[in-house]
């Protein structure tokens, strides 16, 4: 119950500053709507491209990936306002007046989730404002978000981890940039049979392949590689549980 | 400080050694674009199946981007670096001496467009590497240098223009996403021709960017495109004749004794 309520106090805190501060709500809105646009929009062409077949269209295609990639960056960005946290040393009465700390953590977590859930909805109505084809009965969309929601846990477990390790908002790229190239090393404009030398190779490799891969299948209504993809992201995520304690730790053992 | 010459390089000198002594100003403006041309290459390579697509090398397609991107960093570095100078008095202390208002900016700039030209070797080089070869030859590398430094100069003077006026890092640094936006909505990642959503063709035709990258690109893969490098040396230009202006506008105001 203790790990609750500080979860609960820590969420709260973290949302009414996200939500009440435009600087962070619209970029976190802006991005991801910013990214369909140029991919869904721009590359549609790619289509046509001989060998790729997605029934549901290029839009539904790239929704999955910005979808996926709006989740991710969700917890990159709450990982920015703990390691800020820190700078400003409210970090540190936290831990000072939390009885169990651990729930700072799932606060954090908590927070990014709801900050995610915002986004995704947006993200949704547009996507369907501008004609996006779903093939998913009722059960498929809803996993693809559950999958998106495993993968905004694994994001801001790693980036809660890497801040309470540093500490400071220099810590920025060093959250950011691996969870930009895992993201981008995936399928990401064409499907994994089209990518071609080293970027296969990779792809293969990439645990987010099974992720987008099982996602786009949920929305073309013929779900594959599901147990893989919840796989991955669940074992991402309890991985990262534990990287982000693990920090915990460390903060405290900083004082 | 006796000429305004003296001026300039030694303000460029300090632009320079600033940026040079802050690991994360100069290795992620080479590192960045690189990685981003690696994963577009990779992902995008079936895009040169589409008919009218102009090479059969995405890597020599998609290479124009870094260059455009180079720039972006050039306007940040520009930028927050005079607007770290106002907010910590540096710029207060700078107006106490002898210096003129145009020194300060060309010096600036003079740092900020070394460093363009430096990652514009560095993008051709990785170019070379992997297999690229300029079809305008020896003679068009070295216009592509001279336009990497214009578009630098240009791009800077923005960045100069906005913390001239504002006098905040931060305002700056939120110039980042709307020229990232500019970037995004052009030809980047595909030529305009083959663009088959309608208002997206549109927004890349009237976004000046979108020349900036055909410029660079007609040196790389078609050779000399007289159309293509007048279009893309006039909006360079344009941009640096607008940023130049209005920055050195600002600055009397800032200088104030």
């Amino acid at each position: 119950m203790r790990n609750l309520s500080v979860a609960r106090a820590v969420a709260w805190r973290t949302l009414h500053n996200v939500f009440t501060n435009p600087g962070l709500v619209i970029p976190q809105l802006a991005f991801p709507l910013f990214f369909f646009t140029a991919f869904a929009g721009g590359l549609s062409r790619i289509h046509d491209v001989r060998g790729f077949s997605y029934p549901q269209g290029y839009t539904a295609f790239q929704f999955v990936f910005v979808l996926l990639q709006s989740a991710a960056f969700g917890g990159v960005f709450t990982g920015f306002g703990i390691a800020r946290d820190f700078e400003t040393g409210f970090a540190r009465r936290l831990l000072l007046a939390a009885p169990h700390r651990t729930g700072i953590v799932f606060g954090y977590a908590a927070a990014a989730l709801c900050r995610w859930l915002v986004t995704a909805a947006f993200l949704t109505t547009v996507a369907f404002a501008v004609g996006m084809r779903v093939g998913g009965s009722g059960v498929d969309l809803p996993a693809l978000y559950l999958l998106a929601a495993l993968l905004n846990s694994a994001a801001v477990l790693w980036a809660c981890g890497v801040a309470m390790r540093l500490r400071s908002m220099q810590a920025g790229p060093i959250m950011q940039m691996p969870v930009f190239l895992v993201l981008f090393f995936a399928p990401v404009y064409v499907p994994l049979g089209l990518l071609k030398g080293w970027i296969h190779a990779v792809a293969v490799v990439n645990p987010l392949t099974r992720v987008l891969e099982a996602g786009r299948s949920f929305v073309a209504g013929s779900p594959t590689q599901v147990a893989a993809a919840y796989g991955a992201a669940a074992g991402l995520a309890l991985l990262f549980s534990l990287w982000a304690v693990r920090g915990l730790r460390k903060a405290e053992a900083a004082g | 400080m006796t000429t305004t010459a003296d001026q300039i390089i030694l303000l460029a000198r300090r632009s320079v050694l600033r940026t040079w002594r802050n690991p994360a100003a100069t290795i992620f403006p080479l590192i960045f674009p690189m990685l981003l041309l690696a994963v577009n290459s990779g992902g995008l390579r079936a895009e040169t199946h589409l008919p009218g697509f102009p090479t059969k090398s995405f890597v020599a397609f998609a290479l124009a981007v870094p260059f455009i991107q180079g720039a972006l960093f050039a306007t940040m570095n520009a930028g927050t670096d005079l607007a770290r100078d106002i907010e910590s008095g540096f710029m207060s202390r700078l107006s106490l001496t002898p210096l003129r208002g145009a020194a300060l900016l060309a010096g600036q700039l003079g740092g900020v467009v070394a460093l363009g030209v430096v990652q514009a070797c560095f993008y051709i080089a990785v170019g070379l590497v992997v297999g690229v070869r300029p079809a305008a030859g020896v003679g068009g590398v070295v216009l592509l240098l001279v336009f990497a430094a214009f578009i630098a100069l240009a791009f800077g003077s923005l960045g100069a223009t906005v913390a001239v006026r504002t006098g905040s890092t931060e305002t700056v640094q939120s110039l980042f996403p709307v020229f990232f936006v500019f970037l995004f909505i052009s030809s980047m990642n595909i030529p305009r021709n083959l663009i088959s959503a309608t208002w997206f063709r549109d927004a890349a035709t009237v976004n000046p960017v979108s020349y900036l990258l055909e410029c660079v690109r007609s040196l790389i893969i078609t050779g000399w495109n007289g159309e293509a490098l007048g279009l893309g040396f006039g909006i360079v230009a344009v941009i640096a004749i607008v940023g130049l202006t209005l920055a050195s506008r600002s600055l009397p105001k800032r200088l104030a004794r």
